[in-house]
């Protein structure tokens, strides 16, 4: 698959993912947050997907940079940030489309790295990186497609008993326990479209 | 261009900003130049990076400026919109761990009387209702 492919086919698919779960988004974000997620993922990558062709005319690390700039100044919440600084890290780390399980995890991990110091959070704290690590290590330890997805779910579901040290779901404390955390949701529905993308031939 | 440190308020809706932006102006006066934006591209509730930016270089001050936030997303979106102003001014801006209404309000009084940032900064958050 050549990079400018690739980049056309995650674009429409990521966009596909948030599109269809936006309401299931915004539902687990009204539980334990200001039930704005689906709303502000949707607008992110839409603004996204209005720069497809562009996009996909660009070297790897530079669409991923620009996408990444894009989600900042059109999410509208902190997701923006997190995501786009997500995007642009790792445009910033790979000039190429990565070629091996190694460089794809690398990519990641420059992602996950952003997202840490951004969020000044880390694991355990029923957040995004919740879903991204575990996904990290998975592709670390060989695993397949499948695998992958496996790991991005039961990592969602494992954010249901954390208790919520960041964000707005911190102001609930304990009332967040019981509830899957929206943004941990919305990684995995990346990391799934991402999947998507690699499984087509 | 002011010789006092400037105060941006960011909010999730425009009108809690620009409503705070109001009792500040009416508190301390026009000494101090107040900015505020609130509402994301599309004008429902949130907070857009590139209003931030514009907002800070609006009340501009080479005393700096305080920027006020209320929840999660303003100031996630605030820090940045401070990283993407450049290293220059960002060492000139702070946000002040403080309730935006009166932090904004003990921010603009402390800087109307020429404190410099960082006592601005203080002040805004030694706030206690």
């Amino acid at each position: 698959m050549t990079s400018d492919v690739l980049i056309a086919r995650l674009i429409d698919l990521i966009g596909d993912r948030i599109e269809a779960h936006a309401s299931e988004l915004t539902e687990l974000d009204q539980a334990i947050g200001d039930g704005d997620h689906g709303d502000n993922m949707r607008r992110g990558f839409k603004a996204v997907s209005g720069e497809k062709e562009a996009l996909a005319n660009m070297p790897f690390g530079e669409a991923l940079k620009k996408a990444g700039m894009t989600l900042v100044m059109n999410v509208g919440g902190a997701s923006g940030p997190l995501y786009g600084s997500a995007f642009m890290a790792m445009g910033k780390s790979a000039e190429a489309m990565p070629g091996s399980r190694v460089e794809a995890a690398r990519l990641l991990e420059a992602g996950i790295e952003a997202v840490k110091s951004r969020g000044k959070s880390d694991v355990g704290a029923k957040t995004m990186l919740d879903a991204l690590v575990p996904v990290l290590k998975s592709i670390e330890a060989g695993a397949d497609i499948a695998a992958v997805r496996k790991a991005a779910d039961a990592a969602v579901e494992a954010t249901k008993p954390m208790l919520a040290t960041k964000g707005r779901a911190a102001f609930l404390g304990e009332r967040s326990i019981g509830h899957i955390d929206p943004g941990a949701r919305s990684s995995a529905l990346i990391v799934h479209a991402v999947c998507d993308a690699l499984e087509e031939k | 261009m002011t010789d006092k440190v400037s105060i941006v308020i960011v909010s999730h809706s425009s009108e809690v900003a620009k409503g705070a932006a109001d009792m500040v102006r009416q508190m301390v006066g026009d000494d101090v130049a107040i900015a505020s934006c609130g509402g994301n591209s599309e004008g429902g509730l949130g907070t857009d990076v590139a209003a931030i930016m514009q907002a800070i270089d609006a009340v501009w001050s080479p005393k700096g400026v305080a920027v006020l936030v209320d929840l999660g997303g303003a100031e996630t979106n605030s820090e940045m919109a401070i990283e993407l102003l450049g290293p220059d001014k960002a060492k000139q801006i702070v946000i002040c761990n403080a309730p935006v209404v009166e932090g904004a309000v003990m921010a603009a009084t402390e800087a109307a009387g020429g404190s410099d940032l960082e006592a601005v900064r203080q002040t805004a958050e030694d706030f206690k209702a």
